[in-house]
């Protein structure tokens, strides 16, 4: 199934109301650099295109990069990763986001359901945990908010580790933003792994839409 | 589109195709169950050979029954026959078929094919069609039981639409056996043109009909479900229990009914988002379902056990406490200083309200009066009676009884316990909140009087606290769904 590339992903999602961390996209990693100095240190650098998935089994993400240097280097690295099938690609630099807490959101198209959002906890237990509900979209403040309630570890959702508790309202935004894509025929799914919680709020630091077969 | 299905659950008469003399088949049995319970219109037998059956004379076409006398046809005859007969019916002014006969989507390619003619015939001749491959229909307020099976509950406010005629059965069985009856029921079949969802809306305008119980195994249109239900459960509570929750019950079902499964999480999340309230078994159903026919719905979530001992009350409260619907309610000061002035100083004075032992005669009807019409309180379970029932059974049933005193202290235990029915039927109904009476009796000794008296109060004496609870949890959120909606 097609993709938008990372960026054309955060682009839609933010576009809808989603808060993405900072971001921007150069062909070079000079270029790449003084993007990186303008959205500020740290910074996490991608390669980024329409045909890329599954970036980080691919070693094609680099973290924590603190300065114009690294991220030059990282840059010609993951350039140089690139495989010919990969197509068109360019390096994409984000502000590094901060918090110890992982969600994951989407949007996805039930055979008869229709469109649904989706809203799980995230990192590296999230399998395991599979804590994971389901609303259909379009989602109106108290369906987003009935979503939030309805996952099983809500002690996550609370102050956690110095950390604020989960913005609800904030989450409701979110997951209102991603309903309101399922009037665009043109999107097949979204992604949204992982939402990070920082300060309590929620950011998408990667975005991925799929695009709605056409047959 | 909302279907208009009056013509199938109010007919003026009825017609069953498919009558035979054997008391075994399906068309038999169907005629025997109408005429036995009692429906007060005509009622006309079609069958392959003239004669009588069960005294009612058998016409062997549709075309000899006067015309407008019936609206409903019931069909047990085979495939090959009934697109003939709907034609027949359509002109003798019958407005609604229901399709008992099986042979079609079921059945393999063949049976496919003549169900879409059959639901595009019924479609161009303006009849209503139920089934094909279902059990019957059900309609108590006009007495009709035109099933191919016996159930036959009381009358009551419960409407049943499902997706298996077996659940139906289960259902009826359930209120037959607790008091808590139905308007209507409808076993779908294979839908081929009315679906679950035309029934629920039906029975949501049905002046008969309080709540909906459903059956719910797959759903062609879920999104079309969805939209509709959603209407519907702004009207009436819909309570809903789904087959196929799991990868071996979706197998189950796909060979049962042909339904495809959804990632059961997305059911979920519909279902909440709709106003269903979705039970994970047939038990569970049926008590959500008599507490919406029986109860008032509460303001609130606020929960008060009162126990008249102390184990009851503490398991009600875990259970309470750890539904996510429902809060143990913190009671005042001001109610303790009433209460206190009701009970021995040992009472627990905390929620459960635990009396210790220490009732008088009226303590129990007194304090319910007392904290269903305090505001801090949305509902109450009251557990602990039927004891002295119990004792009095005994005792009357022993070597000594009606010397010693027993006759007297006999009669006082039963009329003690109708009082206690009573008074919780009374003070829910004077403050408009549930009160739910939980007690094993229910099923252990259904002669308990202070069973047979919460029945006769037209009310649910619930098997354990465990399952007032769960019911109870079901009609909060119900209540809190329709006040974040209007």
């Amino acid at each position: 199934m097609a993709t938008l590339s990372e960026s054309g992903s955060r682009g839609v999602v933010a576009a809808a109301g989603v808060a993405v961390s900072d971001w921007a996209v150069s062909p070079d990693p000079a270029g790449a650099a003084s993007e990186a100095a303008r959205i500020g240190f740290p910074v996490a650098a991608k390669l980024c295109g329409p045909q890329i998935a599954h970036k980080t089994e691919r070693g094609l993400v680099r973290l924590g990069l603190s300065g114009v240097a690294e991220v030059e280097a990282a840059g010609a690295e993951l350039l140089a990763a690139a495989a010919p099938e990969d197509g068109d690609v360019e390096l994409l630099v984000s502000t590094m986001v901060r918090g110890n807490r992982e969600l994951i959101a989407g949007l996805v198209r039930d055979e008869s359901f229709g469109p649904c959002v989706m809203l799980g906890i995230g990192g590296v237990l999230a399998e395991a945990v599979a804590d994971v509900a389901f609303r259909l979209a379009p989602l109106d403040r108290s369906d987003a908010s009935d979503l939030i309630g309805s996952l099983r570890t809500q002690a996550l959702l609370g102050a956690f580790r110095g950390e604020p508790a989960v913005d609800r309202e904030a989450l409701a935004d979110t997951l209102c933003a991603l309903g309101s894509l399922a009037h665009d025929q043109t999107i097949g799914s979204v992604d949204l792994n992982p939402l990070i919680i920082s300060d309590g709020r929620p950011v998408a630091v990667d975005a991925l839409v799929e695009l709605a077969d056409r047959t | 589109m909302s279907v208009d299905l009056t013509p199938l659950f109010e007919p003026r008469g009825v017609i069953v195709a498919g009558v035979s003399s054997h008391p075994g088949k399906f068309g038999f049995v169907t005629l025997h169950n109408i005429l036995t319970c009692g429906f007060e219109g005509p009622v006309f037998a079609i069958g392959r050979e003239a004669g009588t059956v069960l005294n009612q004379p058998v016409l062997t076409s549709v075309d000899d029954v006067p015309a407008e006398a019936a609206d409903l046809l019931v069909i047990c005859t085979p495939v090959s026959a009934n697109e003939q007969i709907l034609v027949s019916a359509a002109a003798r002014g019958v407005k609604a078929v229901f399709v008992a006969a099986g042979g079609y989507s079921e059945s393999g390619p063949e049976g496919v094919a003549a169900e879409v003619r059959l639901a595009s015939l019924a479609d161009e001749l303006g009849l209503v069609l139920a089934g094909p491959n279902g059990q019957g229909v059900v309609s108590t307020p006009v007495d009709l039981c035109a099933q191919i099976v016996a159930p036959w509950p009381p009358r009551g406010r419960i409407g049943v639409a499902s997706q298996s005629g077996n659940l139906v059965s289960a259902f009826l069985n359930m209120a037959e056996q607790t008091g808590i009856g139905v308007s209507r029921s409808v076993s779908a079949g294979n839908a081929a043109s009315t679906g679950l969802v035309d029934y629920l809306e039906w029975l949501a305008d049905d002046d008969e009909t309080d709540v909906a119980l459903c059956y719910i195994e797959g759903l062609p249109d879920g999104r079309d479900f969805f939209e509709r239900v959603r209407q519907v459960s702004a009207q009436m509570p819909v309570v809903v229990i789904k087959g196929g929750a799991t990868s071996g019950g979706q197998r189950a079902a796909a060979s049962h009914t042909g339904s495809l499964a959804s990632d059961d999480r997305v059911f979920t999340g519909m279902a909440r988002q709709a106003g269903l309230l979705r039970a994970p078994t047939i038990e569970t159903a049926f008590d959500a379902a008599a507490t919406f026919a029986t109860q008032p719905l509460p303001q609130g979530d606020n929960v008060v056990v009162l126990t008249t001992a102390g184990g009851w009350g503490v398991i009600a409260a875990d259970a309470v406490t750890a539904h996510p619907d429902l809060t143990l309610a913190t009671l005042s000061d001001n109610l303790f200083d009433s209460m206190d002035e009701m009970l021995p100083p040992r009472w627990s004075r905390n929620n459960p309200v635990d009396l210790a032992g220490g009732e008088t005669r009226e303590t129990i009807p007194d304090l319910l009066h007392l904290v269903a019409g305090h505001p801090d309180v949305d509902a109450i379970i009251q557990l602990g009676l039927g004891i002295q029932g119990n004792t009095a059974a005994l005792t009357r049933h022993g070597p000594f009884y009606p010397d010693h005193g027993l006759e007297r202290i006999v009669d006082f235990h039963d009329r003690q316990e109708h009082l206690y029915a009573t008074a919780a039927a009374e003070a829910s109904a004077a403050n408009s909140k549930p009160i739910l009476v939980a007690s094993e009796l229910a099923t252990a000794r259904p002669d308990n009087p202070l069973v047979t008296a919460v029945r006769g109060s037209g009310r649910l004496c619930y098997n354990s606290a465990d399952r007032a609870v769960a019911a109870l949890g079901h009609v909060v959120r119900y209540a809190a769904w329709r006040r974040a909606r209007t």
